[in-house]
């Protein structure tokens, strides 16, 4: 099981800045093991983000993308108590979900 | 001919200087870099490892660290981070954070101490302390150095840390004090701080543990001085050994009244 994000999301106009932080290796398949074996690829592929339940964001990730990494962006229309909720799936099929409120 | 060429390099010099400084300088430039990355500071994701596995009851004794006592009493875990290494008196030793942590993870836990410090940085057990640590350490943000210097122990190890700092030797005939004993020293773009005195806030000392972007990994006040024994190529020193802990007492004295802003975050 994945370790859980860390997601801030703040109001301020008609806007919502929303903060993530995902913890994943993120490990492109170019690099070998103190053996000389490839690590293999592993990494996030879909990125989705809900705010109260309707799509406001995707993206398609790829391995040049950093371990742990950070994403920002801003919902037109977020208020504070709204439910914003980021997906990830990674190329193992793992997946993970976290939400948070709007402050 | 002697005099045109004197002239041309004085203009060629002259080309060189002038847009350097209309430019803010590299150091400028990797503040404004280092100041992006705040916002996002994976060591986030530490903390919060550390705090669950705080609350978690874990080991042979399924057992929570909760009541582990880092120096203000069982269970505080807020302000302690700036206030070690110190003498404790039940294990009749200095500690700094990690020896007591693991400390607690034997006590309570019913860990193997031993086995955790042999450990490698990053794996198994270790990886824990270091999670442990920095959720800990977050819990300080802010607060000043202050550290105890009542006990004689604690005296006896701040002068055998300045010793260690300024000892020389290995293939490079390096100490501490080589890289950190002067103001305006730098390895590649990491400008040094001198830590024979008090560095200023977030600064050495208050700045570990910290995440480090380069290699994605969170570096616990153990692994930085373990890895600046490396770079003087001096042998590997143990982990949560006395030596290690006296040089911490050395740079934590010395940076009594600067604020800790750690976990940090570094290249």
């Amino acid at each position: 099981m994945a370790d859980p994000m860390r997601i801030r999301a703040q109001a301020s106009g008609d806007k919502a800045t929303v903060r993530v932080l995902m913890s994943h290796e993120m490990e492109t398949g170019q690099r070998k093991d103190a053996s000389g074996k490839t690590v293999p690829a592993w990494f996030i592929q879909e990125v989705t983000a809900k705010l109260n339940g309707k799509d406001v964001f995707s993206a398609e990730w790829g391995p040049a993308v950093s371990k742990n990494p950070f994403l920002q962006f801003t919902v037109k229309g977020g208020k504070a108590g709204d439910k914003i909720a980021v997906t990830w799936k990674d190329n193992k099929g793992d997946t993970r979900t976290d939400e948070a409120t709007v402050s | 001919m002697k005099k045109t060429s004197t002239l041309s390099m004085a203009a060629a010099l002259m080309m060189c200087v002038v847009p350097a400084m209309a430019q803010k300088t590299a150091s400028q430039g990797i503040d404004e870099y280092r100041a992006m990355l705040q916002d996002g500071n994976p060591a986030e994701l530490f903390e919060a490892k550390g705090e669950d596995l705080w609350k978690k009851a874990r080991g042979p004794k399924n057992a929570t660290l909760e009541k582990c006592d880092l120096g203000k009493g069982p269970g505080v875990f807020k302000g302690v981070f700036v206030e070690l290494p110190k003498y404790f008196a039940d294990t009749q030793k200095m500690q700094d954070l990690e020896s007591r942590l693991v400390t607690c993870m034997e006590t309570l836990q019913g860990f193997n101490a031993a086995e955790i410090s042999k450990t490698a940085f990053g794996r198994g057990e270790m990886a824990n302390v270091t999670a442990l640590a920095t959720w800990v350490a977050a819990e300080s943000k802010g607060m000043k150095f202050n550290l105890s210097q009542s006990h004689t122990q604690e005296k006896t190890f701040y002068e055998v840390g300045k010793r260690l700092f300024f000892q020389r030797g290995g293939t490079h005939d390096f100490s501490c004090a080589s890289c950190h004993g002067e103001e305006g020293k730098r390895i590649r773009l990491q400008d040094l701080p001198i830590l024979t005195k008090n560095p200023g806030d977030g600064v050495g000392f208050a700045a570990w543990p910290a995440y480090r972007v380069s290699n994605g990994q969170m570096w616990s006040m153990q692994l930085r001085l373990n890895d600046c024994y490396r770079q003087q190529r001096f042998p590997y020193p143990g982990f949560a050994s006395d030596a290690t802990v006296a040089l911490s007492t050395y740079l934590g004295v010395n940076a009594k009244g600067a604020a800790s802003i750690a976990p940090a975050i570094k290249r």
